[in-house]
């Protein structure tokens, strides 16, 4: 493998129950990458979990989101020169003995690669207004990007340095902006997506809510992420680097 | 007290307030205008009654107090959207303030990474 420097990057929300394990299992898949924990005002002990498994903590001040925490892990990284940046939810979902075959990806010269449940390993069902909406945003994305992609809302991804230089300066920071929009702006920014399947476990702690009118929700904003995205204009990004 | 008179009254204490607020610098130059603008057109027609039935007429509006209703919501709806407008450029600017303030908390306390890496 070549010599790159690889930043993990866990965003995490009141997440000290899980924290511990995620980092533990990182450690051991990815031993040469740092770690770095974005805390996003959490209020349980998230700082101090991750301050004590030994990495390194981003502590926002206010609560941003995923996209918010994301932005400045990336910012993080091209301040401090990494090469790389893959990012791991800090809830265990996701398995990081899958991030080597995301980082993969990369060198085969993709710059936004996402780990994919659907695509083939493990198990993992959706149904009614939900699935609809992940199917919307799996066909409209994959025409928009070129590749097929099936799931386009996961947040396990790996991002080569050209576009951790673009989502430094803007990484969306809505709902679903994170994932959605964030995908149209690299690819209308000429950035190769690819996609890896991997396994996804259920979350650790507490479910996500699935009744009936929170997914009807979820479809509306699904489809009005992608109409924003088409329609967002964005500076040239090309400088940043 | 007559509606003229009470609407001259309306016109003068926005006019008052306004004032005010910018002279304690309470208020942004920017938004103080608008406020400004409307409270003198209240006072103004106040004072010439006979101007928004002339206005009305010119525009084709057969009830002058619709058009007046018309251009009142017209202003607040300006109003909501600048203000909509503001707020979504304040939390942008809040949150690069908040990833500024947490990285250099970070440098801080914890010092540069570890190992900046060969050959770079």
């Amino acid at each position: 493998m070549p010599q790159r420097r690889v930043l993990v990057v866990v965003p995490a929300f009141n997440e000290q129950e899980c924290l511990p394990g995620v980092l533990a299992e990182l450690a051991a898949a990815l031993p040469q990458a740092d770690v770095l924990v974005v805390d996003d005002a959490s209020t349980d002990r998230t700082r101090q979990a991750a301050l004590g498994a030994g990495v390194r903590v981003l502590s926002l001040p206010i609560n941003l989101g995923v996209g918010g925490a994301m932005r400045a892990g990336y910012r993080y990284a091209l301040r401090f020169g990494y090469d790389v940046v893959l990012q791991v939810d800090g809830d265990g979902q996701h398995d990081p003995r899958d991030a080597p075959a995301l980082l993969a990806a990369l060198d085969d010269g993709a710059d936004v690669v996402i780990g994919a449940r659907f695509a083939g390993t493990g198990e993992y069902d959706v149904r009614g207004p939900r699935r609809w909406a992940m199917r919307l945003l799996a066909s409209s994305l994959s025409r928009r990007t070129g590749t097929r992609l099936t799931d386009t809302t996961s947040g396990f991804r790996a991002c080569s340095r050209r576009a951790v230089a673009l989502f430094a300066r803007h990484y969306p920071a809505e709902y679903l902006g994170d994932t959605v929009e964030a995908l149209v702006l690299a690819s209308r920014s000429g950035l190769r997506v690819a996609q890896v399947p991997v396994t996804m476990r259920p979350r650790a702690g507490g479910r996500p809510s699935q009744s009936p009118l929170r997914a009807g929700a979820y479809l509306g904003r699904a489809a009005l992420a992608l109409v924003l995205a088409r329609v967002r204009r964005y500076e040239s990004v090309e400088d940043a680097a | 007290m007559s509606a003229r008179a009470f609407a001259l009254v309306a016109g003068l204490v926005v006019l008052a307030v306004m004032l005010a607020l910018l002279s304690r610098r309470q208020l942004k130059e920017k938004y103080a205008v608008l406020w400004l603008l409307v409270s003198a057109a209240v006072a103004v027609l106040a004072l010439a009654p006979g101007l928004l039935d002339a206005v009305a007429g010119a525009v084709g509006v057969q009830v002058p107090l619709n058009l007046l209703l018309v251009l009142g919501l017209l202003v607040l709806l300006v109003v909501c959207v600048h203000l909509s407008w503001e707020t979504s450029r304040l939390e942008d600017e809040t949150r690069a303030l908040a990833e500024e303030v947490a990285l250099l908390r970070l440098q801080l306390e914890q010092g540069p990474p570890p190992d900046p890496g060969p050959g770079r």
